[in-house]
């Protein structure tokens, strides 16, 4: 039944994969993600969950469990965070190269050392050449749509993608918030009944599952995987629009907030974006023209769309909640960059590390922010391209 | 054989063409030396048809017949493994190069 739970990001996480009820789900438990973990056991253990529950002995292999399962025909989910993402980072290449629709939720956290529990994207970013579709939310509400749309973009024959989507942790995954949860058969229809693609399980079918690559064939291979992450935007938009239709809350590749008249601009994902939203309104109070752009797709890059709606700024504020050593600027801002460099009109841009280990970012820091790109906007010069928010100089 | 364009291949990574591993004639990768097969040591032990990574060890009726050279890398694994004091395999200067091709 369609009702309004109150629920922390987890909690979301779990509801979803119980309505979804995947065939398998591999699964362990790790800071800020345990609660996914704990409360899909519960609901496996109450008979809510048909599907298998796995608990394998580290995340590697929940990967890999999720792999072979995936391999077999099944549709199949995991979670984690931060140091267990890092453990299944061979496994992602894996699952992205046998184009297995998996499906995983991130509570964002930082990586050690020094170790850390707390939320930032590093975790979700050092994956990001993994092949993996990479959606973020900004709360609870967006992380359940996200998740549930994530089966459909995952398993759309032209994709064949895993998908993670990022809910920062404990900010999102250990925050309450009253959302929307839909009709158990409702969410069912909407994913559709699952087509595995030749399954291992198939016996009729004599075939080889990873095999081995020479010189020869694994080039080709790897611009066939290429492939199907460059699908996924159509039906990413197509998902969002269908979602949108089915429960009223339609999603695009980006967010724009109050920027069809801005001359400056803060882009900034997941649940930051809220507290700067909070910012552009009192900016907007005192009559400045601000705006922010909410990433929600990171990969695949919607480059294009972005420098569309950036191009006609005076001035950008890029804010990465991980950082890349030794790079011209963190992820989010060299993609941005790189994506405004053949438009003749493009506006000054600059790039701030923010909240690394869960740092706050509160509304001060993004009009601090705010006051820099002014200056940028008036003078046409940036005098520092990449800084730090609330750091102890 | 014709090696297929990236759009051609099965999504995947998935090989449809099951047991396709006999047209790779791992015999091409043998330099130097091969394993020589002496018939009347042989005490049908089978451990170096057990013990060969590429199958390439002819046994008809249960019995070693000898080596099948289009698929034998040269490893010499046989010949290590070969129990008897006078051995029925032996590492032996190869003389051509080429691939062979053993009798059917």
């Amino acid at each position: 039944m369609k009702m309004l739970k109150t629920l922390n990001g987890n909690q979301t996480i779990a509801e979803a994969t119980k309505q979804v009820d995947p065939d398998v789900i591999a699964a362990y438990p790790i800071t800020p993600s345990t609660a996914i973990v704990e409360t899909i056991a519960k609901f496996k253990a109450d008979g809510l969950i048909s599907g298998e529950f796995v608990c394998p002995e580290s995340e590697h292999s929940a990967m890999s469990v999720c792999i072979g399962a995936a391999s077999a025909g099944g549709r199949v989910m995991t979670a984690t965070a931060s140091q267990g993402l890092a453990l299944m980072w061979e496994m992602l290449y894996i699952a992205a190269g046998l184009r297995l629709p998996i499906v995983a939720a991130i509570a964002n956290r930082s990586l050690s050392a020094p170790i850390n529990i707390h939320g930032d994207h590093s975790d979700t970013m050092g994956a990001r050449d993994s092949g993996w579709i990479q959606i973020y939310s900004e709360g609870c509400q967006e992380a359940y749509d996200n998740f549930i749309q994530a089966f459909r973009i995952a398993e759309h024959l032209d994709v064949r993608t895993p998908v993670l989507v990022g809910l920062d942790g404990f900010i999102i995954s250990h925050s309450m918030e009253v959302i929307q949860v839909e009709d158990d058969e409702e969410v069912k229809r909407f994913i559709g009944e699952y087509k595995p693609v030749y399954p291992a399980l198939d016996i009729s079918r004599k075939m080889t599952v990873g095999p081995i690559d020479f010189t020869d064939y694994y080039f080709e291979h790897k611009r066939s995987q290429i492939e199907g992450i460059e699908n996924a935007p159509r039906v990413i938009e197509a998902v969002g629009q269908e979602f949108g239709q089915r429960f009223g809350r339609e999603y695009g590749f980006f967010e724009e907030y109050r920027l069809d008249d801005a001359e400056i601009c803060i882009v900034v994902m997941s649940s930051a974006a809220g507290t700067c939203k909070d910012a552009v309104d009192e900016l907007r109070a005192e009559g400045k023209r601000i705006g922010l752009l909410k990433p929600r797709v990171f990969r695949p890059f919607p480059h294009q769309k972005i420098a569309e709606a950036l191009k006609k700024m005076k001035a950008v504020a890029v804010l990465d909640r991980s950082s890349s050593p030794g790079a011209f600027g963190a992820p989010l801002f060299t993609e941005i960059r790189s994506a405004l460099y053949d438009y003749s009109q493009r506006p000054k841009i600059v790039n701030y590390v923010y909240g690394l280990g869960g740092r706050d970012i509160m509304v001060e820091h993004f009009k601090e922010v705010a006051l820099k790109l002014e200056r940028v906007a008036e003078t046409g010069k940036v005098e520092e391209m990449c800084g730090y928010i609330n750091l102890r100089e | 054989m014709k090696k297929e364009s990236w759009k051609e291949l099965t999504i995947g990574t998935i090989n449809l063409d099951a047991g396709n591993s006999v047209k790779n004639l791992t015999g091409t990768w043998r330099s130097a030396k091969r394993p020589q097969f002496i018939e009347e040591n042989c005490i049908q032990c089978l451990f170096c048809w057990l013990y060969c990574p590429h199958f390439a060890v002819r046994v008809e009726k249960g019995e070693v017949k000898g080596i099948n050279y289009d698929y034998c890398t040269g490893c010499g694994i046989c010949c290590t493994e070969c129990p008897p004091k006078d051995k029925a395999l032996v590492m032996v200067k190869e003389e051509i190069k080429l691939v062979e091709r053993s009798p059917k």
